[in-house]
């Protein structure tokens, strides 16, 4: 009498527990989809901002036509990149014109006085840095995924359910031989990278 | 003690403080029932005295305190955001103002590497560098910094107090430090219903009946002993939760920011601000960056303000963080500490 009704209590023990751990996996999985489009977001913020910049500093930047060219140019390319890859690349070249163009800035005195210039540089130096969270957010949920899948004992289920590992967003390598550069402040940017956490 | 010998990354600091706060509230929970179950059994009034079929009694008394406790959070549980940002004058930030704007941007920028939801933002006109966050849980949290902080600080600093800041909303240390405070205020009332019946005189032992048992003497003064010390003991103990989640949120602002170096070098900032930040009343100071009662709080390294302070030594947190960007102080933290105390320069 008691036996069968232990058997019976411990089998919906494990089903309830096996309910929890896909439903845990499910709504990581959807964080790491989240978290992918919202690296978009910031993109598609990036590619509206820089005509208007382009715009407000061409006048006082006769000399430098061929940086703003450049930055149109890598801008329009990145728009159209289709794929992951090749849209990681454009992306990546539009980054470094952009670093470039601020450093070259900064040169320049009139750039100082205007308020409009300024502002929009604040504008893109933000978005610049949302997208480096955003892509850190992404790389630590899919960090967060990924070992939930691969430790015991959800390593048991996890590949007969239909989860696979998420991929990390990895840098590309024109991105990691270019230093930062800020120009917020005028210090140097701390090469804070804890050796645990280098996964963006 | 204060020397950092090792770097160790992130993720072990929060491990460890999230252990730390786990383990203190047990021992919150332990020193309650402690007290709570002493009255049911020295007044009789347990359900096993009335032999209701319970194989232990009904902790009549620790349900009356921790509910009386809770019922005294509530009102700041549900609305001390509109009372903290109410009583300091906060007005919400204007993305009008260049200054204001880049403080929406910094905001954004770290609830994007921290996937909060938006928040609303304000500013306290306080020339003192400071800033706190409130609200129950991420749907209702407000942050809010001085102005003070927004003309000491650059970008890269601001971004490691904001990460602060949305790390104790991130991990609902308000919820946490509302269950102390309900926790407290129970212990509170529970010792001062010990001394009042001890007012009364002689009751204790006549009506208890179980002083006669062997030992029970020894338990009874154990017990007032622990009423007596209890309300000191909860509040070393509140404290101490409130600094290990301070621990908790600077690490975690370093995951966030990924550079631990930019919260060191604005903790340095605001310690070097020695006025106290008068907009900001005691109430809220475990939600700030730094105690808002100024230097002698923040800065001392001593046993003494070591257990006092509702935040860690700054010196201590500064040498934390730079362990973390994989800096290595070899001098003792304390010599700086004396020096800052003295007067004198810090490093």
């Amino acid at each position: 009498m008691f036996f069968p009704l232990l058997v019976l209590g411990l089998i919906a023990v494990v089903i309830l527990w096996v309910i929890g751990l896909y439903n845990g996996l499910v709504a990581l999985r959807n964080q790491v989809a989240n978290a992918w489009k919202q690296i978009d977001v910031q993109l598609k913020r990036r590619h509206d901002l820089i005509p208007n910049l382009v715009n407000t500093v061409k006048g006082m930047m006769k000399f430098e036509q061929d940086t703003l060219e450049r930055v149109m140019q890598a801008r329009a390319k990145a728009v159209s990149a289709v794929g992951v890859q090749a849209k990681g690349q454009a992306e990546g070249e539009l980054t470094q014109t952009l670093g470039r163009l601020f450093a070259v800035m900064e040169a320049y005195p009139d750039f100082k006085s205007n308020q409009n210039a300024i502002q929009l540089q604040e504008e893109l130096t933000s978005t610049e840095n949302k997208i480096s969270f955003a892509r850190q957010f992404y790389n630590d949920l899919v960090m967060r995924f990924n070992t939930q899948q691969q430790t015991f004992p959800t390593n048991l289920f996890a590949a007969s359910m239909g989860f696979k590992a998420a991929e990390f967003l990895e840098i590309a390598d024109a991105d990691r031989a270019v230093p930062v550069v800020d120009l917020s402040t005028g210090a140097p940017v701390a090469p804070a990278q804890p050796p645990a956490a280098a996964a963006s | 003690m204060s020397t950092v010998d090792r770097t160790h990354s992130f993720y072990e600091e929060q491990a460890a403080n999230r252990r730390k706060t786990a383990f203190l509230i047990g021992a919150f929970l332990v020193l309650f029932a402690a007290l709570g179950y002493g009255f049911d059994w020295f007044f009789g009034l347990s359900m096993r005295a009335h032999g209701g079929g319970l194989g232990f009694p009904l902790p009549v008394f620790c349900l009356i305190g921790f509910g009386l406790g809770a019922l005294s959070t509530l009102s700041s549980y549900f609305n001390g955001d509109r009372q903290v940002l109410n009583a300091t004058g906060a007005k919400p930030a204007d993305p009008n103002a260049p200054e204001q704007k880049q403080l929406l941007n910094v905001v954004d920028e770290m609830r994007v590497a921290s996937g909060l939801p938006p928040l609303p933002v304000y500013v306290v006109p306080d020339p003192d560098p400071n800033a706190f966050a409130v609200g129950r849980d991420p749907q209702h949290a407000s942050i809010a910094v001085t102005q003070g902080l927004l003309d000491t600080l650059n970008r890269e600093e601001l971004q490691g107090v904001i990460g602060h800041e949305l790390s104790h909303v991130r991990n609902l240390d308000i919820r946490t430090m509302t269950l102390v405070a309900a926790l407290y205020g129970g212990i509170v009332l529970l010792s001062d219903m010990g001394a009042r019946s001890m007012r009364w005189g002689g009751r204790l032992g006549g009506r208890g009946g179980r002083g006669g048992r062997g030992g029970g003497i020894l338990f009874l003064v154990l017990w007032l002993f622990l009423l007596f010390l209890a309300p000191i003991l909860g509040q070393l103990m509140a404290l101490a939760v409130s600094r290990s989640r301070e621990y908790d949120a600077d690490a975690s602002s370093a995951e966030m920011t990924r550079d631990p170096l930019g919260l060191a070098s604005a903790l340095r900032k605001i310690d070097a601000a020695t006025e106290p930040t008068r907009s900001i009343g005691r109430g809220a100071a475990h939600l700030c960056i730094a105690d808002p009662r100024g230097r002698e709080l923040n800065g001392g390294e001593s046993g003494w303000a070591n257990l006092w302070g509702t935040h860690p030594p700054i010196q201590k947190r500064i040498a934390l963080l730079e362990s973390m960007a994989g800096v290595v102080s070899s001098e003792p933290a304390e010599s700086t500490v004396r020096a800052a105390m003295a007067g004198g320069p810090i490093g």
